[in-house]
This record gives C-alpha cells, structure tokens and sequence, in this order.
C-alpha cells in the first residue's frame, strides 16, 4: 500500500490509464485541427471529437448535437448562466440559485447582479437538501433561470433534480443543472429531465484536466449569448480551436462511466459504509449533510473539539480536505456547512473523505485506525475536549470573540 | 499551507501539553479565543516561591500554528519573572515560528494567553504587588 492515500476524489480524480492511452496517439499521431476540412490529419481529428460528443451524450441519454465542449465545468457554467441571462434579458432579469452551490455558479452569479440583474439565493433544509415549496415561492414573472447542482461537491447530497425541472418547465423558467459531481455517481436521463442547460467535468469522472462540456437542449430549443468569439467554433456557442486529445479522454471517461458505475458505485459504497462504521466509533462525530441522499463515495464528518486544519495535518498519510476556515484564504468556516445550519465549531472540525476507483479495503482499514489515533492525540491537547469531559456546557462559557 | 519546520515541529512534538490543577495556589490560569472562530487556547503557569515561573502547561484547540505558538511560548516564559513574561511579543512569536501573514492571529492569541495567565495569578494572590494592575482585565 502507497502513502498517503488519496481520499479527495471530489477534488479530482486521476486519469484512468485506459483513457490516457486513448488519448496519446492524438497529441503525436492524429494531431490535426478538427476544424479542417481539407485533408485526412483533418478528418481523422472530426471524427475523434465525433466519437467523443457521442459518449458523453449517450452517458446523459441526449443528442450528441446537444453537446457543446468547454474548457471545463466553470466555463459551462459561465457560458449557460451568462449566455442565458443575456439572451432572455429582455425577458426578465431574475434568477435563483442556492447557497451551497459551488463558487462557478456564486460568482458568475454575483457577476451577474453586477451587470444589473437579479439574484435569489435560497438556504437548503438541515440536510442539505432543497425545499420545492421554497423554489416556487422565489419564482417570479420575470424570473428567467434557476440553476441548482445536481450532486453537492461538500457534502455529496442529491438534489431532487427531475422534481425541480418539473417545476422550472411549468413556470416556463429555463433550469441549469451543475453535474460536475453527478457523472458516474448518479444515472442522468436528459431524454426524461426537465432540464434546459447541464454543465459537465471531464477531470471529476477519471479524465484529463482542462475539457468540460454544456448540454444546450434543442428541443424546446434554448438560446444563448456566446462568451467567446473567434471562428464560430461548436454551432457558435464557443469559439476557439478544439483539444483533441481533451476531448478523446473525455470521451473515453464517459464511456467507461457508463459501462461501470452500475457496479464500481456499489463496490465504493461498501467501503464507505465500512469508514462511516469506522469513525464513528469515535465519541462525538458528527455527520454532515443527508445520508440517504448522498452519492456513494462521500463522506464529510466533524470531529468535535478538534480543529480540522490541525486534523488535516495531524492525518498526514490521508489525503483528505476541511471545512475548516484555516484551509481557507478568507478564514471562514465553509459556507455550505454553515448554510446547513451547522455551528461554526462544527464547521471549523469537518474533514471531507471522497472514495474513488482506486480505492481499496486495506486503504479504508489504515485510514480509520489512522484517524483514531490522530484524532485520540489531538483531544488530548483540546482544551474543549477536557471541558466536555469534565462536564462543562461549552454553549454557557462566555467566550471573548477575536 | 506551507509551514516552517519550526511550526511543524512544535506541532508533531508539542512540549508542555496539559493541564495543572487550577486551584493550586501557584499556577495561574489564561484561557483566550472562542470555538467558533477556530482556535482556544489555555496556558497554565507556576509560580515558584521566588516569584519565577517554574513550569508551564497548554491545551489548544485550533490550527498547527496556533498549536506551535501556545507551545513555544510555554518554552519562552519559564524561569522568567512574572513582569519579564509579560514582555513576550506576538511579533516574537511570529517572527520565531515564521508565520505566514495569514496566521498572525494565533501569535497574538498566543501573547494575550500569556497576559491573561499572569493576570489570573495575580488576581488569586490578591496584592502581591500593591498599585500594580493586573494586565488585561
């Protein structure tokens, strides 16, 4: 066994070895532009970005014409949020998102109230989770747009995405669906969604970094305002010559997704069971986000009275990350964990532990004993933990806030 | 985050972690910081018969550099009068940790944790050293 393991899947995932070597003979070999129609280097370069769109389609269940290829999950998103809100703005100039989205979608969003539109953020239950009532209430006669992840990167919960687009397409509001952690964690049928707009990952599903894509649905057809120009590249959506060699293992990550994830989602949920059994022998361990709801492969916990920068340091042989404000630039505790409702102490001792395809049984059996005893030692030297212990309400000690 | 091996050291090998009874007459009691900004620290003193700090004890609840601050300073303030300890800058601190910018606070929760020990000592022994005021109160 190597150390440390790697348990940060939703961060990124390696590239399968059978998707790099489809992708090697397009950097040196078929290395021609797509673009160009007017030889074989050309040709042969088309039709492995054909073959591409028509696996990440045929994983979603869409057409293939309805795939755009991006550079990545944050420029789908800017490119279905902006281009969207510029297209309908005459329509209306409202849109709605959640708090706990990821920061593509915050910050194109905050972008886009700069640009004099309107945005509603709406707060998830305590288990993560949306609430319809909620969602419908926020919707307006101008509201043009809602955009909700399908699969939370913190916390792994499932939104009920065909309920939201039920809801979306009888308001005759377009939905854009974030899915950068739902490809190969969660079947998508687009054929029966109600969704307008879908942004995908390559990296987060076992593909290379650096090529994503945008589902645009033709049927009822939606418009956008494209970002980038420069040769009307990909119907005029997105110009700018294609990465063949991105695409071809993007495509190759899809197609693998959609053999496997039947069986590879099982197998990974088994060893997350046995983590989650793990840890919480553990005395105060807190589950962060809804259980049932949740894609296999994530577990995000607090360790009460440990701090989870020093956690972070402390698991050394584990590759995990923290909720923790000290992770972070802007020392706030995560937002998504505090938008659940959870106190910042709980926030401040929350580690994210994502499985993956590589993981196995014997890394999962290091790790929890590994973790028992680094949390065990840091108690040890938590003046919170020996208040706990002997019986003091932490909620009653006046603190001197700094 | 990057630490210095000094940070990384004072947090794989913390000294003077635990606790002292609080009331024994010699040791003075400083807890600073609050759980929900990420970081609690408690330093201990004892104070020898000859007015010197003969031992010291910390708990700390937050980051590696919280945790290297509240140890080195547990190191810093033994055999140092009351007054001398009271001297101990968070820019010492810092300075000898290396603290990146972003991790100066635990440097000053560490400085007013020394403060807040001495001023509990001197608060228990009443006027141990009449017209002086205790520091931080």
């Amino acid at each position: 066994m190597k150390l440390p393991i790697y348990l940060d899947y939703s961060a990124t995932t390696p590239v399968d070895p059978r998707v790099a070597e489809k992708m090697i003979p397009y950097l040196t070999e078929h290395f021609g532009n797509p673009a160009s129609r007017s030889h074989a280097f050309g040709w042969k370069a088309e039709e492995a970005v054909e073959e591409a769109r028509a696996h990440v389609a045929a994983l979603v269940n869409c057409d293939p014409k309805e795939i755009v290829w991006t550079s990545g999950a944050t420029e789908s998103i800017n490119l279905a949020l902006k281009g969207a809100a510029e297209f309908y703005k005459t329509k209306g100039k409202h849109l709605i998102t959640m708090t706990v989205e990821h920061k593509a979608t915050l910050d194109t969003m905050r972008e886009l109230e700069r640009r004099g539109f309107e945005v509603t953020y709406l707060n998830p239950r305590d288990d993560g989770l949306l609430d319809p009532a909620q969602l419908e209430a926020a919707i307006r006669p101008d509201t043009i747009l809602v955009s909700i992840m399908y699969v939370n990167n913190e916390i792994g919960t499932i939104q009920d995405i065909p309920a939201i687009g039920e809801l979306c397409r009888a308001k005759g509001v377009l939905f854009h669906v974030d899915s950068a952690q739902a490809t190969g964690k969660c079947p998508i049928d687009l054929a029966s969604l109600k969704v307008d707009l879908m942004s995908f990952s390559a990296h987060k599903t076992y593909g290379p970094k650096g090529v994503g894509a945008l589902y645009v649905r033709r049927k009822p057809r939606v418009r956008l305002e494209a970002q980038i120009h420069g040769g009307g590249h990909e119907r005029g959506f997105r110009s700018g010559t294609l990465a063949t060699h991105q695409i071809v293992g993007m495509g190759e990550a899809y197609r693998i997704a959609k053999l496997e994830m039947a069986t590879e989602n099982e197998r990974i949920r088994a060893l997350r069971d046995k983590l989650l059994a793990g840890v919480r022998r553990i005395e105060e361990v807190f589950v962060n986000g809804d259980l049932e709801r949740r894609v296999p492969h994530n577990l995000n916990v607090s360790f009460n009275f440990v701090e989870g920068e020093s956690l972070i340091m402390a698991v050394k042989d584990i590759a995990v990350s923290s909720g923790s404000a000290c992770t972070s630039a802007s020392l706030e505790p995560s937002y998504v964990l505090r938008a659940l409702g959870r106190s910042d102490e709980l926030a401040h001792s929350s580690i994210r532990f994502t499985l993956g395809r590589f993981t196995t049984e014997e890394e999962i059996d290091y790790a929890v004993e590994h973790i028992r005893v680094k949390v065990a030692k840091l108690r040890e030297m938590s003046p919170l933990w020996e208040m706990y212990k002997e019986g003091v309400d932490l909620n009653s000690v006046q603190w001197a806030a700094h | 985050m990057a630490y210095s091996d000094k940070v990384i050291d004072h947090y794989e090998n913390p000294r003077n972690v635990g606790s002292f009874d609080k009331s024994d007459e010699g040791v003075g009691t400083g807890m600073v910081g609050a759980p929900a900004c990420g970081d609690v620290m408690k330093l201990q003193i004892r104070v020898g018969k000859d007015g010197l700090i003969e031992d010291a004890r910390f708990k700390t609840y937050g980051c590696g550099s919280a945790i290297a601050s509240s140890s080195l300073v547990t190191e810093w303030v033994k055999g140092k009068t009351l007054e001398e300890a009271a001297t101990i800058k968070n820019t010492q601190i810092a300075e000898e940790l290396a603290l990146p910018p972003v991790k100066i606070h635990c440097s000053i929760l560490a400085e007013d944790a020394i403060k807040a020990a001495i001023a509990d000592y001197r608060k228990r022994h009443g006027d141990a050293e009449p017209g002086k005021k205790a520091v931080n109160e």
